[in-house]
């Protein structure tokens, strides 16, 4: 049982930093951005999770570094039990190949001068596909894959000439290209219109589902993550806060963070206009100099002094299978 | 629509065409709506449906490009199309209406102290003297939320949302009637944007400010709207009270559209609007929706006029037809 487990898992991430070094007159070092600051989990095969936080929290830099574009300053990540820092050469083009990323913003993600056929042919060639036609089949049917259906018109065409919609399913083709294990989608959709995103959270939910696809989704927004994730991680200021299955979560929040989000937004009625919103004060602290005890204690309405500013709060287990970072699921803080 | 005596702006018929390489782009054809004292209208709208070419042409802020730009435009019992650019910059832009641009939180002047760049309508069009004008500017600053320390910081010393409250003091801070927003709040994370949707329901309840809100954003609409119109392809698809648009759409665009929002303690998923919005350059005769509506039938092949099912409504769908018909 224990060893099923374990082999059940794809990727873990252990105690992982990721910082960069704030330099003056581009040497002299005054500090060290901490976007990343200790941050564990297990994703299993198949399995989609959902990282969810405000903007500068650490999500690109977080999907980066497990995409190896980013050396860790401390911690690592193991994939399929083998330590990413280990790999060279052969083995690293092979990981690459096994982990399709789907960038932050579609519009950049696509070199301009390229039409679609080229730049979906680069990554084949470039991971040893020499046939010409196992490429043009290959590019087919992934094209088909994301519903570009219509592929002779789109084939020849540059991104310029392509709806965001469309920019955003090229991308998702090109992540696909290389049969992956695992998809990372830094905010696929929040550059495009309302009407389309749904249309690309399903297109990616159900090639996930098809595949088995590992998937981690980055998103801003919880309003969207319902139906496209199983778990979903809350992150504040570099690090994971809480994190349960999708409608634990949503449903029954533990956190004083994760309370603040789904207190800030609601379904949509009338209504809305008649109130004002319960919004914590302050903005998310410096990740040059993150404040003492728990991150968010500046703006939590519920901090304890002499705990909350002082002590890191560890990883409670208030309901099974449901965590949070909180003091106040210590017994010991329990009125 | 009927003018009650709370009208404020009346717009009729605007238009405004763009002079482009492959022709006649239709940005904003043939827009009526009118906005009441103190009201919030929100104009809802894909990319590219003319939203921001609507804010432009009812401030005048017009490229060159421009094909054609008409229509008429009551503020009060004065037709401001009618004006000179002089009389309008003097008597509209500066005074009466503000524009927040979208992202104008990123085009602010790097090496201008925020808080003169704030006071920059009310020294130049005004001719205040610094120390009346600052007086004003940092009580502004206070509706929006943003500390008087601010007033002598540059742009780049401030986050996202503060430099969205500054845009949003520089549109106020001359008292105008009716502030129009594009996309306020689009770049901004959801704790932010929900605070910046406080600023606004609260000087539309403490100073009688009327707003016309742009956004794509369905959740964020509802923040502030009494009255929603929505805009497809250039034209207002349908324009209802709030809580009409919400829970019964009319418009078969306006249906779907709210199918397609997510809901945080929903089982379903939502829903999607499949197929693209058709070229403003050339669009299609007939009704602009027919290519995705999945109620078109054979009358759709002509221009739908806007019905008014009841006298609070006005849908642009031949659907309606009848309702009107039978209602009158
Ligand atoms: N100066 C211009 N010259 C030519 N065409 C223009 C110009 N400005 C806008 N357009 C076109 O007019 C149409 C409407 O644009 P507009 O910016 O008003 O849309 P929008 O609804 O504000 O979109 P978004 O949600 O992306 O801001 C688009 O097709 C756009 O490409
Ligand atoms: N290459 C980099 N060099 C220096 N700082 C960076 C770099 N990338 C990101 N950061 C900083 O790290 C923090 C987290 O950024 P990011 O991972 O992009 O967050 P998110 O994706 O959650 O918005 C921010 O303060 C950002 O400015
Ligand atoms: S640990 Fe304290 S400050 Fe942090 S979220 Fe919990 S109660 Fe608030
Ligand atoms: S006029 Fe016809 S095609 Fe257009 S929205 Fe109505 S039913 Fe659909
Ligand atoms: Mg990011
Ligand atoms: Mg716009």
């Amino acid at each position: 049982m224990e060893a099923e487990q374990q082999n059940d898992i794809l990727l873990k991430a252990n105690n992982l930093h990721t910082w960069f070094d704030l330099r003056q007159w581009g040497f002299l070092r005054i500090g060290s951005v901490r976007a990343v600051d200790g941050v564990d989990f297990e994703l299993a095969r198949g399995e989609a999770v959902a990282f969810v936080g405000e903007s500068g929290c650490g999500k690109s830099t977080l999907a980066r570094t497990l995409l190896g574009l980013h050396r860790p300053t401390s911690g690592d990540v193991t994939f399929d039990g083998q330590e990413l820092s280990t790999l060279k050469g052969e083995a690293r083009q092979q990981y690459l190949a096994s982990v399709g990323y789907v960038q932050q913003d579609p519009f950049g993600a696509l070199p301009p001068f390229m039409d679609v056929r080229r730049l979906l042919s680069e990554p084949l060639i470039i991971h040893g596909v020499k046939d010409r036609d196992t490429r043009e089949k290959r590019i087919r049917q992934v094209l088909e894959e994301v519903r570009l259906t219509q592929v002779d018109e789109i084939l020849p065409k540059f991104p310029h000439m392509l709806s965001g919609g469309q920019q955003q399913r090229v991308v998702i083709a090109r992540a696909l290209l290389l049969e992956p294990s695992m998809l990372i989608a830094d905010e696929p959709v929040s550059m495009l219109d309302a009407s389309v995103r749904v249309e690309i959270l399903n297109l990616l939910r159900n090639i996930q589902k098809q595949r088995s696809l590992t998937l981690a989704f980055i998103t801003h927004d919880l309003s969207t993550v319902r139906h496209y994730a199983d778990r979903i991680f809350v992150m504040y200021a570099g690090r994971i806060v809480e994190q349960a299955p999708v409608e634990k979560l949503l449903d029954s929040p533990q956190h004083p963070y994760t309370q603040s989000l789904l207190a800030a937004i609601a379904d949509v009625d009338a209504d809305n206009a008649l109130e004002e919103r319960d919004v914590p004060s302050g903005e998310p602290p410096s990740l040059l100099k993150p404040p003492q005890g728990c991150r968010f204690h500046p703006r939590c309405p519920k901090a304890i002094a002499g705990t909350c500013d002082v002590k890191d709060p560890p990883f409670f287990e208030p309901q099974t299978g449901h965590f949070s970072a909180c003091w106040l699921h210590d017994e010991a803080h329990r009125g | 629509m009927t003018q009650s005596a709370d009208t404020l702006l009346q717009v009729s018929d605007l238009t405004l065409h763009y002079r482009t390489r492959r022709g006649t782009a239709r940005a904003v054809d043939g827009v009526s709506f009118d906005l009441r004292r103190n009201e919030a209208l929100v104009v809802l709208g894909e990319s590219g449906s003319g939203k921001s070419s609507l804010a432009k042409a009812l401030m005048r802020l017009l490229p060159r490009n421009i094909e054609r730009f008409s229509g008429q435009v009551m503020l009060g019992d004065m037709d401001i199309m009618q004006l000179g650019d002089e009389a309008f910059r003097k008597q509209v832009q500066w005074n009466r209406m503000a524009l927040v641009m979208q992202a104008a939180m990123n085009a602010l002047n790097p090496v201008v102290r925020v808080g003169e760049q704030v006071a920059e309508p009310l020294r130049v069009h005004r001719g205040w003297s610094k120390d009346r004008a600052m007086e004003r500017v940092a009580e502004t600053f206070r509706k929006v939320g943003v500390s008087t320390d601010f007033l002598q910081r540059y742009p780049f010393e401030l986050s996202g949302g503060m430099r969205q409250r500054v845009v949003l003091a520089m549109a106020l801070v001359t008292e105008p009637d009716v502030v129009i927003l594009d996309e306020p709040t689009s770049a901004l994370d959801v704790l932010t944007q929900a605070s910046i949707m406080n600023v606004l329901k609260r000087i539309k309840r403490e100073e009688g400010t009327s707003f016309i809100l742009i956004t794509h954003d369905v959740a964020t609409s509802s923040e502030l709207a009494d009255r929603v119109a929505l805009m497809y392809a250039g034209q207002i698809v349908e324009i209802s009270d709030a809580r009409d648009f919400f829970h019964y759409p009319a418009h078969p665009y306006s249906q779907m559209l709210m199918d397609s929002v997510p809901r945080l303690h929903q089982a379903e998923a939502p829903g999607y609007i499949p197929g693209e919005p058709p070229d403003l350059i050339d669009p299609p005769t007939g009704c602009r929706f027919a290519d995705r509506c999945p109620s078109r039938f054979s009358k759709c092949s002509q221009d739908p006029p806007a019905f008014s099912p009841d006298e609070r409504r006005r849908v642009r769908c031949w659907l309606h037809e009848d309702e009107v018909a039978r209602g009158s």
